[in-house]
């Protein structure tokens, strides 16, 4: 098995307002077609070692490897890149730009990666709005859709570059049971169809336990080091 | 590698979902620019026509004999006095000539100077217009027609007959409109004019002059130099003053002190001449510009407080773009394209507003008797005024839209997507 993503002794330190250590010393692989959850109380640092993990957040000590490359201590640009090409991602809060079609959202990553023609990035748009099965709403616009479709919405745009990982901060966290449910079976497809690894931050058990792995967290640290769910 | 294409796409998405904002910020821009291109044209305007009344009547430099007193008294020269401080009380001006010596070969040399675009004589004499028994003092100048039409656009100040008559009649005379209506006088008329100390003799009225400003218009006429030769008993070559007029109004100060040097003349330049007059110009132009430039600051704010609030508004979208792989430098392209946008409309909008504006100006009538040429308001449609004014628009859009944009690109998109 290939290592998508991999952290070395991550440590982060919060200096404001007084000086608090944050993360403690984090490290952990994540294989290739992995689906992996990341719980843990409020406060634990789950958000935040997500952010650092997504290569937003670059003010941390450690070692971070995407496809086996060292990207921490990259330039901004170059993260930015990274993020456009090889993560997509799904947030709590669906964030869709809202005076733009759905289409239009799909097609940004893939249109700023500028790697295919405009017909090439369209029709891959409606492929994974079809996949979706939200092809129906490509034309409207992103602020005149329900939550549970932008949420799906949100995962056509994060899959649009084709990612080696994609990243969720609660992805079902302001959803129903149905559309919660929904998120998580296209998940555990893309995972088990397309070799795709993810790495979802949750508070919600069920959805965790369904998981090929799950990271406990506790007090900025890993406590059940990966622990095996079939 | 930026791809601007999405950039502008995203920047015009923007600009056009939140369309009433940027017609407000646009709108600034438009009447920023477009007040500032129908002032600057206004105002230039009536500056040019204000210069025009002065320079076009006035020569670059006028050369003449002055009466003045000797600068080296006698006694100054005496060696026996030399180290003593000499007092003369009552100098008189010495005894000289009204006229230039040897005018006709100084207005020969000055007109084979390439700097010179015309140097022309002129006869200036007091006369008295005789009407009965009646004496009234006035000037008389005998001018060389042809030329004066050419270099001072003597034809706008005549107001009646023509300055043909005036070269075809041998006794006639241009009489100012001033004391043609003291005397109760027209066209083809004729009246008795006495030089000082002369006899009298009768011109033929061919035609009314009219400067616009009536003491002169109560005193001048003119007539040919021969004919002003001939009523003071004087040979074709007495000349007393010589006009010059240059192709460049610049090295009128220099020519004129080279004049005076060589030639032992009286040469004033029309800067000195009318040194107060350019003082009016320049305080005029400063006012246009003050204005105007006020008018474009208050344009600017308002463009940099909507793109403020836009990226305030659109902090989501920041994050967003941020998260899916736009870089800092994409963000901030995006919200000045924005701007530029903003400013490239508004300001294309002010120039035809202005130009509109200007044109409509240009059409009100306005009759003055100073100014006997002018019909409308007179208006300066200068294509540096458009270039200028374009340029402020995306000058001060670039600056309203620079800082909020440099804010946009440093956010953290962290911050907010975790705040929600």
């Amino acid at each position: 098995m290939t290592t998508v993503l991999e952290a070395k002794h991550i440590n982060k330190y919060f200096k404001k307002p007084v000086l608090f250590h944050v993360l403690k010393d984090i490290n952990f692989k994540i294989e290739k077609g992995e689906f992996t959850s990341i719980m843990g109380k409020s406060g634990c640092g789950k958000s935040t070692l997500l952010y650092i993990l997504s290569t937003m957040d670059t003010d941390y000590e450690g070692e971070l490897l995407l496809n086996d490359e060292l990207i921490t201590n990259q330039s901004r640009d170059y993260l930015s890149f990274i993020r456009n090409k090889h993560i997509g991602f799904v947030f709590q809060f669906h964030y869709l730009l809202a005076d733009f079609t759905v289409l239009e959202n799909v097609m940004l990553p893939a249109k700023k990666l500028a790697e295919k023609s405009l017909q090439e990035i369209e029709f891959d748009a409606y492929e994974k709005l079809r996949t979706l099965n939200i092809d129906h709403l490509a034309k409207k616009k992103a602020s005149h859709i329900s939550g549970g479709e932008k949420q799906r919405v949100a995962i056509a745009r994060a899959l649009i570059n084709n990612p080696a990982l994609i990243m969720g901060d609660e992805p079902t966290g302001n959803l129903d049971s149905y559309n919660s449910e929904n998120v998580f079976d296209i998940f555990k497809r893309l995972s088990l169809e397309e070799g795709l690894s993810l790495l979802v931050v949750t508070h919600d058990e069920d959805f965790a336990n369904r998981t090929d792995k799950i990271i406990m967290m506790e007090d900025g640290r890993i406590v059940t080091n990966p622990r095996q769910m079939i | 590698m930026t791809n601007w294409k999405l950039i502008l796409s995203i920047g015009k998405t923007h600009l056009l979902t939140k369309i009433k904002q940027t017609s407000i910020a646009a709108l600034g821009v438009t009447f920023g620019i477009g007040s500032y291109i129908t002032l600057v044209c206004f105002m230039t305007g009536l500056n040019a026509m204000l210069d025009n009344l002065i320079l076009n009547q006035t020569p670059h430099i006028h050369i003449y004999s002055e009466i003045e007193p000797s600068k080296n008294q006698p006694v100054d020269m005496y060696y026996g006095v030399k180290n003593s401080f000499n007092v003369v009380h009552s100098i008189k001006p010495k005894l000289s000539q009204k006229n230039i010596h040897n005018a006709l070969p100084i207005i020969h040399y000055l007109n084979a100077n390439e700097k010179v675009r015309g140097a022309i004589p002129q006869i200036k004499t007091q006369i008295f217009y005789i009407a009965g028994s009646i004496e009234l003092g006035g000037n008389l100048t005998g001018i060389n027609l042809i030329e004066e039409l050419r270099l001072f656009n003597f034809g706008d100040y005549i107001i009646e007959g023509s300055a043909k008559a005036l070269e075809n009649t041998d006794n006639g005379i241009l009489l100012g409109i001033g004391i043609a209506k003291k005397m109760s006088l027209k066209i083809g008329d004729r009246v008795q004019v006495s030089p000082i100390g002369g006899d009298v003799f009768p011109l033929k009225i061919v035609g009314f002059y009219q400067s616009g400003i009536a003491d002169v218009d109560a005193i001048q006429s003119f007539a040919n130099i021969k004919t002003v030769q001939r009523i003071l008993g004087r040979p074709n070559n007495y000349i007393t003053d010589i006009n010059v007029k240059l192709y460049d109004i610049e090295k009128a100060i220099p020519l004129s002190k080279k004049i005076q040097q060589q030639f032992n003349l009286k040469a004033v330049d029309i800067k000195t001449a009318n040194a107060q007059f350019e003082t009016g110009t320049t305080i005029r132009n400063l006012i246009t510009y003050a204005v105007s430039i006020t008018l474009l600051i208050v344009a600017g704010f308002g463009i940099y407080n909507i793109l403020n609030m836009l990226i305030y508004e659109k902090m989501n979208d920041i994050a967003i773009l941020k998260a899916t792989g736009f870089s800092g430098r994409d963000v901030q392209f995006i919200f000045m394209s924005q701007a530029m946008i903003i400013g490239f409309v508004g300001g294309i909008l002010g120039l035809i507003i202005g130009f509109g504006l200007a044109s409509l100006i240009d059409t009100i009538p306005f009759k003055t008797e100073a100014l006997p040429t002018i019909e409308t308001y007179p208006i300066n449609m200068n294509p540096l005024f458009f270039i200028i004014g374009f340029s402020f628009a995306m000058l001060s859009t670039f600056l309203a839209g620079y800082l909020p944009s440099k804010r946009a690109r440093k956010i953290d998109p962290v911050k907010i997507i975790r705040g929600q």
